[in-house]
């Protein structure tokens, strides 16, 4: 069974997750991640100053939500100092965000180290703001989270529309009479509610990466928008629980700390395994490719070599062709030969015996349709001109991959003709 | 009494930092097809984007059907370049579209099914109906520019400005598009588009601007595009390519 505290707290950061999960999503495709790093780093002078404020005139610095809203002061005030710099002066915004973020921190530092020189508890608890401890909220702080999660789920849901027009194409929205800077600061809006409300949770360090890891880990995952909003909620909550519950179970590992961890795996996971972006996925296809390229260019080496042999152009007979010849012909070590020789023995295109190949039936098809689809590519190069009898073999081999029939058969109408190379056209009338 | 045109502008002035790439023009475009016409960097672009606020002017004013911008916004419609958004965004055709319809909704909540009813008959009309629900990035480019003209077109604006409408199509595209600019003459709406391809002029557009900066010619195709005009617009580079043209004939003969 599982502690009040700790199901408060779990539930407190999941909610937490799910509104970083939407906002950043929005936040991603409007380009506006960094913006949410400097709202955190300049968090941390407005909850020094809000604390000071409240231990003077007699309050208890513990409480959450003097310190959220100086965080939120603070982290608006930073944001407009980005705008500023960029608006008014040659530097651009990347490089803004870098001094607003490094010398809002620094002031907040700054602070808080002279806080801790004073007498009574100003200072109390504040450095966990920097790296977050969830186990120091209570039953009320949860319920901030979660009033925070509700609140930026229902405006990013009613503000769907607007949102992505603006992200899509904020030209188009501005030319047609939308606010696009209501839009935005709609946006920017929510983008520092998450920070704050995160604060006390993930810490200001991290919060950034609650806002775009999960997004990120949707848009890796996801073509519609729809659906990456909801994997991206989901993404969000779960590590937002996850990691509450790790730091939970460990104390000494920040809790900021633990979920973005967690967050990370989930990434990490969906660059290596996503059906289409995935790392492995696109080296499934590239090999795929290239194997499909170098069997075409084996089967026409093959072909080509019997063709020389003797048997004539358009036709291969019956002949073996040694595995050398089909190696010289690609320019391949004698190692790769064999072994495509090999793959395409196990698949039946070809047979092999003491250095030498012989296409089988189906192999003597495919290759007879690669020569053809090759040498329609040459012939229509050199007919327009486009290149010379050196250089079409190389030409051709770089698009005749995938040439489907038809469009081969549109470049060499004759259906049953397979013509011979320009290249022994070319050495016979010269 | 003349309607007033559907743009016009006077003594607009645009720079980008020191150098300015549209030079105190003025002119108006008259009602149909009108195509502006002259080199890279000419500022047939900007020109554009001056006119609909999306870059500052340093001068010179703007009229849409004789009135400021901000009381036509309703009657203008706009087609960017295609490379000026990001194609990998998560959205589908339809969903690009349906943008178009925006202003006519209220900021919050879902699209009312009429809007995307005429969403789908805009993609309808550029032979796009059958990739409504394809991711764009998916889409050819140009199947992308033809999502584009429906989303203009399903502005149902009196006057599209168009900003290189034909660049880069493929030949089923750019009929699609020859195609919706006869229907939209047809309806007596307006179009203006920047265009690069001097050959077509004369058989897609009725009336002309030749600009480099300043304006050089305006009015009718038959009238002033001209060699000579074409010429004095795309100045000395021009005549350098008539003179390589003209040797390479000779030579080759």
């Amino acid at each position: 069974m599982i502690p009040y505290n700790t199901a408060v707290v779990l539930l407190g950061c999941a909610l937490l997750g799910v509104a970083a999960g939407t906002v950043g999503t929005f936040a991603l495709l409007r380009g506006r991640a960094l913006v949410a790093d400097a709202v955190g780093h300049a968090a941390l002078p407005g909850v020094a100053v809000a604390a000071l404020i409240v231990a003077l005139v007699g309050g208890d610095p513990r409480a959450l939500p003097p310190l959220l809203a100086g965080a939120a002061v603070a982290g608006l005030l930073g944001v407009l100092a980005v705008q500023a710099l960029t608006r008014t002066t040659r530097i651009r915004e990347d490089a803004a965000i870098a001094i607003v973020l490094s010398s809002f921190y620094a002031l907040g530092a700054a602070l808080l180290s002279w806080l801790q020189t004073l007498p009574g508890a100003a200072q109390a608890g504040l450095s966990k703001f920097i790296l977050g401890q969830a186990a120091a909220m209570r039953a009320e702080d949860a319920m901030i989270a979660a009033g925070v999660a509700a609140v930026s789920l229902a405006l990013v849901l009613a503000a769907f529309q607007r949102l992505r027009a603006v992200a899509f194409d904020a030209d188009f929205a501005r030319v047609m009479g939308l606010r696009t800077d209501r839009s935005d600061l709609l946006l920017l809006g929510l983008i520092v509610l998450v920070c704050v409300s995160g604060l006390q949770a993930v810490g200001l360090i991290l919060v950034v990466a609650l806002l775009v890891l999960p997004a990120a880990t949707a848009r890796l995952v996801t073509h519609r928008l729809p659906r990456m909003l909801a994997i991206a909620a989901t993404a969000g909550g779960i590590a937002g629980a996850t990691g509450a519950w790790l730091s939970a179970l460990r104390p000494e590992v920040p809790t900021g700390a633990a979920v973005v961890l967690v967050a990370a795996c989930f990434f990490t996971l969906a660059l290596l395994l996503a059906p289409e972006r995935g790392l492995l996925a696109r080296l499934a296809m590239l090999t795929r490719r290239r194997l499909s390229a170098d069997t075409e260019h084996f089967l026409r080496a093959a072909w080509e070599a019997q063709e020389a042999a003797g048997a004539g152009p358009g036709t291969a007979g019956d002949r073996w062709a040694p595995l050398g010849a089909v190696a010289g012909a690609r320019g391949w070590s004698r190692g790769k030969a064999w072994r495509l020789a090999w793959w395409l023995g196990l698949r039946g295109l070809l047979a092999r015996a003491e250095g030498h190949v012989h296409l089988t039936p189906r192999g003597a098809t495919a290759a007879r349709r690669a020569v053809r689809a090759h040498r329609a590519v040459e012939h229509h190069l050199l007919a327009a001109g486009a290149t010379d009898i050196a250089s079409a073999d190389r030409l051709a081999d770089l698009v005749e991959h995938g040439l489907p029939p038809e469009m081969a058969a549109r470049l060499l109408p004759e259906p049953s003709a397979l013509p011979a190379s320009p290249h022994a056209l070319g050495r016979r009338t010269r | 009494m003349t309607p007033p045109a559907p743009l016009s502008v006077s003594h607009l002035t645009v720079a980008y930092g020191e150098r300015p790439a549209v030079w105190d023009v003025t002119w108006a475009a008259p009602p149909g097809l009108t195509a502006i016409v002259g080199p890279n960097g000419a500022g047939k672009s900007t020109l554009l984007k001056a006119a609909l606020g999306l870059v500052p002017a340093l001068s010179g004013e703007v009229r849409f059907f004789g009135r400021p911008l901000e009381e036509a916004r309703d009657r203008v419609g706009y087609l960017p370049q295609r490379a000026s958004v990001d194609w990998d965004f998560p959205a589908t055709a339809l969903d690009v579209v349906c943008m178009a319809r925006y202003p006519r909704m209220r900021w919050w909540g879902m699209m009312p099914r009429r809007h995307k009813e005429a969403a789908r008959a805009a993609l309808a009309q550029v032979g796009m109906e059958a990739f409504a629900d394809r991711q764009i990035g998916k889409l050819s480019g140009g199947q992308q520019q033809r999502v584009f003209l429906a989303r203009a077109l399903a502005q149902d604006a009196e006057l599209v400005l168009m900003d290189e409408p034909f660049a880069a199509v493929d030949a089923a595209t750019e009929e699609a598009i020859v195609g919706v600019l006869r229907g939209l003459a047809a309806k007596g709406r307006h179009v203006v588009a920047v265009h690069h391809d001097l050959g077509t002029v004369p058989e897609y557009f009725s009336s002309v601007l030749l600009l480099n900066a300043r304006v050089f010619a305006a009015g009718p195709v038959k009238e002033v595009f001209t060699t000579q005009n074409i010429g004095a617009t795309y100045g000395a580079r021009l005549a350098l390519l008539e003179e390589s043209r003209v040797g390479a004939e000779a030579s080759g003969a």
